[in-house]
């Protein structure tokens, strides 16, 4: 039940919107998500509601920043040893 | 990551290449804090990705990723899954998510309720319930379970002017509250957290803020593709190699940092934050999500209380000892710390809820064989 799925809008009346996903369409309601949802957009659905439209920039935001991951400098890698977890602050 | 399907949907993030270069990154960061660490997740759908796409046996040696109270089915408690099944015994229709169905309460499951004749229908979304009640005039229970993203929509169909005859018994809980008990537990291992990123999506990441401030352990938001995990994992080892106590957002295309504002003004508007039992773990203070008093009359343990208290009186009794799950999903102990793992205790016959879930710990570790337990004993020898 936890599953979420993201997908793609089909089709919108009112609140309600026709998603597929990945070649499955189903019907959705947009009750919960918290921005206008419009035909081509892509949606997070969780038991049959959207909560998140996810904006297209930031899936290309998301693959920047992976490829960002990938690159990081190792500069931390040639510091102190690292504190061990009797050294960190533990409450 | 083995055998990842690489598919060019743009939502898809499973390139294997980027993929690559993540796993090699990871590697690298774990190397550099020069001693074993212990993570954990907070979601039985991250361990489905990390078993789905043999994840687990690629992560470095040093770096220990732990499963938490992130299964929904496996956190819901059997008197409530008891009271449920008396529900359905005593003629009401109940309706269920579909991996609550092979659960086993005390004695027996709604699945062995709908065999004997009970009637018991599975939906998958929770508008489901409020058509299924407006089409009959007998009561209706929804047996509401889940975390925050399942929580919201059962919280949604109580404000669509919903029928006389449906009621909810809502066994919804709240995540961030379970995330303190295993914070507090003595001896805990876990130098940080991979929170779900769904139930990020409607708290929003602030929600850790106080509990990193609190428990002084990083607290890195992720999502549910194989990069989005080990993204996530890169920036949760970075935050412990640089002795960084923050919280982190690893999927920033779902999750903002005050959430859907929108949906947790409907989740507020209609639950409170009450003491709950976590099978298997604990009582929670604030771990479970009630019904307001304003909705009584659509609450199912307020509706049917007498049948209920009977029936409680007649069923529980105590769990199973022996089964491990809470201190599996504390990250006390690994499934093949339990005798029964794969033993008595296998997915056609289970003995606690954490086998019978596709999100069980017990139950992804099982189906996912024998790399994972081998290497598991061996990071314990
Ligand atoms: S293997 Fe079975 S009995 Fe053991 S902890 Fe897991 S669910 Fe419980």
């Amino acid at each position: 039940m936890c599953l979420g799925a993201p997908g793609q809008v089909v089709d919108v009346a009112g609140t309600r919107a026709r998603v597929d996903f990945f070649g499955v369409q189903r019907e959705v309601s947009l009750d919960l998500v918290d921005e206008p949802v419009s035909v081509g957009d892509y949606v997070l659905v969780h038991v049959g509601f959207a909560i998140r439209r996810i904006p297209s920039d930031e899936i290309d935001q998301t693959l920047d920043f992976f490829a960002k991951l990938s690159r990081d400098a190792d500069q931390h890698e040639a510091g102190p040893p690292h504190p061990t977890p009797a050294d960190a602050s533990r409450t | 990551m083995s055998s990842a399907a690489n598919t060019n949907h743009p939502l898809s993030f499973r390139d294997v290449q980027r993929g690559q270069a993540l796993q090699a990154r990871l590697r690298q960061v774990v190397a550099a804090v020069r001693r074993p660490l212990t993570v954990m997740h907070v979601c039985g759908s991250h361990e489905q990705v990390i078993a789905r796409y043999g994840m687990r046996e690629s992560f470095p040696a040093d770096l220990h990723v732990q499963m938490g109270p992130g299964c929904p089915v496996c956190v819901t408690d059997a008197p409530d899954i008891d009271a449920v099944i008396a529900l359905a015994d005593a003629g009401v229709h109940v309706l269920t998510y579909g991996d609550m169905l092979a659960v086993p309460g005390s004695a027996e499951s709604l699945s062995d309720a709908r065999t004997r004749g009970a009637h018991v229908d599975v939906i998958y979304a929770a508008t489901q319930a409020l058509t299924i009640a407006r089409s009959h005039q007998d009561p209706v229970v929804f047996f509401a379970t889940g975390f925050e993203t399942t929580a919201v929509a059962t919280a949604a169909i109580l404000l669509q002017d919903p029928p006389p005859n449906l009621f909810v018994y809502s066994a919804h809980k709240w995540v961030p509250a379970a995330m303190e008990i295993v914070a507090r537990l003595p001896g805990s291992p876990i130098e940080g957290f991979l929170a779900a990123g769904h139930a990020a999506t409607i708290t929003g990441s602030a929600i850790f803020e106080s509990f990193v401030d609190t428990y002084r352990r990083p607290v890195v938001v992720a999502g549910f593709e194989p990069l989005d995990v080990l993204s996530g994992l890169i920036c949760l080892v970075e935050c412990i190699r640089d002795s960084r106590c923050e919280v982190v957002n690893a999927y920033p295309r779902c999750v903002t940092r005050p959430g859907n504002q929108r949906a947790l003004a409907v989740l507020h508007r209609v639950f409170q934050m009450g003491d709950g039992p976590w099978r298997g773990i604990a009582q929670i203070p604030g771990g479970e999500l009630e019904l307001r008093a304003e909705f009584a009359q659509h609450d199912a343990r307020r509706r049917f209380a007498t049948l209920l208290a009977t029936a409680a009186r007649r069923t529980h009794k105590p769990p199973s000892d022996t089964c491990r799950c809470g201190a599996i999903m504390t990250g006390m102990a690994q499934p093949t710390d339990c005798v029964h793992f794969g033993q008595t205790c296998r997915p056609e016959s289970p003995i606690g809820a954490c086998m019978v879930s596709s999100e069980g710990p017990c139950r992804i570790w099982f189906e996912s064989g024998a790399p994972h337990r081998a290497k598991a004993a061996e990071s314990r020898s």
